[in-house]
């Protein structure tokens, strides 16, 4: 058994409460995958292909309209609580420092919630060590507006795991950065991955950061989205920079690419 | 360092600027006091009923302020629900509007039939001018919450009132306060309003007495009381919003949130 089992999962959206209308759009359609405990999947695809709503398949956020949704071996039927999420823009709070935004999944996520007045001074502590590791020592006090993209970024990946998540689900995180910015933070993300050791799942549309980061990268086929080829990536670890110039890297990101222009055309 | 006085001093030039034409223009066109009266006649009417002016003064204060607590009240419980409930906008927005659209002034004589002459009509009517512009502005600051923020929050566990209270809440305040400065001044409206209707009390009362002796200066002196207290009200709501939301005004002066502009909806 596998941690999280995906098996023939159809999601159509329309209007909830409402029968299935021909106006509906079909986003995932007879999708399955398996992901193991600790592996750090990548999902890629054409625009639209419904790889956002994988991830939501999976946090639980939204139920398939077929087949179904498993999480170590519990059909998974309302919002997981396991999982962190992080996206494209960082949504932070604005009206609380940095620490304050990190901390904010121990106010919500039992057991922590019942007991963060008495912690304070130890959740403080946590989010002090998450932000030192993505290198935003000194940074905790400040406002979300003065840090950087890249920094609120950062920010945001904390968030995403001050809980102590067993899953990590990435939306697109690091779309909006620039490229140096971008590699610094696939850095960062791996550190973080050694550290935690938690499942990661990042949608991501550059195929360097799928094959950098993943341990098995995924491709879906166009709208309604499927998982059409799934590889591993036998690059050993840490991976650095200059991994990405050797040639089987450079040649993993050729194959990807193939096969979604493949899934484009089919 | 001028440019920085200017900016400072431009308020009070604007209102004497006004002042001025105000009275070039009694001069100018010769205009009798009974239809205008020159801005010295209504300060010294203001200096002649300085008593009466303040007691009235204080009474339709007081009166605003009630219809003025009720509204916020109202408007910020009414405003959570239609911003975060999809049933409860379906259900309240229209009746809402139509509440708006209704001209305020001819309610108040329902509510004299209802509640008699006295405060009361003028709180209603001060409350139901005021209260929309509330609603509006923290319906939207909820329902304009990024899906994403409500994604992480959902994924966490958050209940309904978990994401009213750390996030919906604190995100409204830039909005609320940006209707506060509306519906205080709205609020004054609807006071007056009510006292010149059916009052026996308050400035719109003695308007009332005075146009009816045609003490024209007399009216322009509870005019210049009423804009007084209203500019008054307007600073407190000011001073109150940069102290509470100060987050999301960065140091240049730039609002981050676009602050809810929405509520001139009004009268
Ligand atoms: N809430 C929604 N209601 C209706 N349709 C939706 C909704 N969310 C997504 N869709 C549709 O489902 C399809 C898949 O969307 P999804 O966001 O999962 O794509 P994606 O692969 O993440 O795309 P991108 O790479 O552009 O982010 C799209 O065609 C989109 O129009
Ligand atoms: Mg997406």
């Amino acid at each position: 058994m596998s941690f999280i089992e995906i098996s023939n999962v159809d999601l159509v959206y329309g209007k909830p409460g409402e029968k299935s209308t021909v106006n509906d759009t079909l986003a995932v359609s007879d999708t399955s995958i398996t992901i193991e405990d600790g592996e750090f999947l990548a999902l890629v695809g054409p625009s639209g292909c419904g790889k956002s709503t994988l991830l939501k398949l999976i946090a639980g956020l939204i139920r398939p309209s077929r087949g179904s949704v498993k999480v170590s071996g519990q059909e998974v039927t309302c919002p997981l609580k396991i999982v962190g999420m992080a996206f494209q823009n960082a949504t932070l709070l604005p009206w609380r420092n940095i620490r304050d935004n990190v901390m904010l999944p121990l106010e919500i996520v039992e057991p922590y919630r019942g007991r963060h007045r008495q912690d304070r001074a130890k959740n403080r502590e946590r989010a002090d060590i998450l932000l030192e590791k993505v290198g935003l020592a000194g940074f905790a006090e400040k406002m979300p507006w003065q840090l950087s993209g890249g920094m609120q970024q950062r920010a945001q990946l904390c968030r995403a795991l001050i809980h102590e998540p067993s899953i990590l689900l990435l939306d697109e995180p690091f779309a909006a950065l620039d490229t140096f910015t971008r590699e610094d933070l696939w850095g960062v993300l791996q550190e973080l991955w050694e550290f935690r050791k938690c499942t990661i799942i990042i949608v991501t549309h550059e195929l360097r950061e799928a094959a950098f980061l993943a341990g098995k990268v995924s491709v879906m086929s166009s709208r309604p989205g499927r998982i059409i080829k799934t590889s591993s990536v036998d690059i050993p670890r840490p991976r650095t920079l200059e991994t990405t110039f050797e040639p089987q890297f450079v040649e993993l990101v050729q194959d990807l690419r193939h096969h979604i222009s493949l899934g484009k055309t089919s | 360092m001028i440019g920085h006085l200017c900016e400072r001093f431009a308020p009070w030039l604007t209102a004497m600027a006004a002042v001025l034409l105000w009275w070039a223009m009694v001069l100018v066109f010769d205009v009798p006091n009974y239809v205008l009266p020159s801005p010295w006649e209504a300060i010294a009417a203001l200096y002649e009923y300085r008593f009466a002016l303040s007691v009235h003064g204080l009474s339709t204060l007081w009166t605003t302020f009630m219809g003025f607590a009720v509204a916020v009240v109202v408007g910020m419980i009414l405003g959570i629900l239609v911003g975060s409930s999809r049933l409860a906008y379906r259900a309240l927005y229209p009746l809402l509007i139509a509440f708006n659209s209704v001209p305020k002034a001819a309610l108040v004589p329902i509510f004299v039939i209802w509640f008699g002459v006295g405060k009361v009509p003028g709180v209603l009517t001060a409350f139901m001018l005021s209260f929309f512009p509330v609603v509006a502005n923290v319906a939207t600051a909820f329902a304009t919450i990024e899906p994403e923020l409500l994604e992480v929050m959902r994924s966490l566990g958050a209940t309904k009132r978990d994401i009213t209270l750390k996030v919906g809440i604190p995100r409204s305040l830039p909005y609320f306060f940006a209707s506060l400065k509306i519906a205080i001044t709205l609020a004054f409206v609807g006071t007056v309003i009510a006292e010149i209707v059916a009052g026996n009390s308050g400035i719109g009362n003695v308007m009332l007495v005075a146009s009816s002796n045609f003490n024209v200066p007399l009216v322009f002196a509870a005019l210049i009381v009423v804009s007084i207290m209203g500019v008054g009200m307007y600073s407190v709501s000011d001073f109150i919003e940069r102290r509470l939301t100060s987050w999301s005004v960065r140091p240049q002066g730039a609002a981050v949130a676009d602050r809810g502009q929405l509520a001139s909806a009004g009268a």
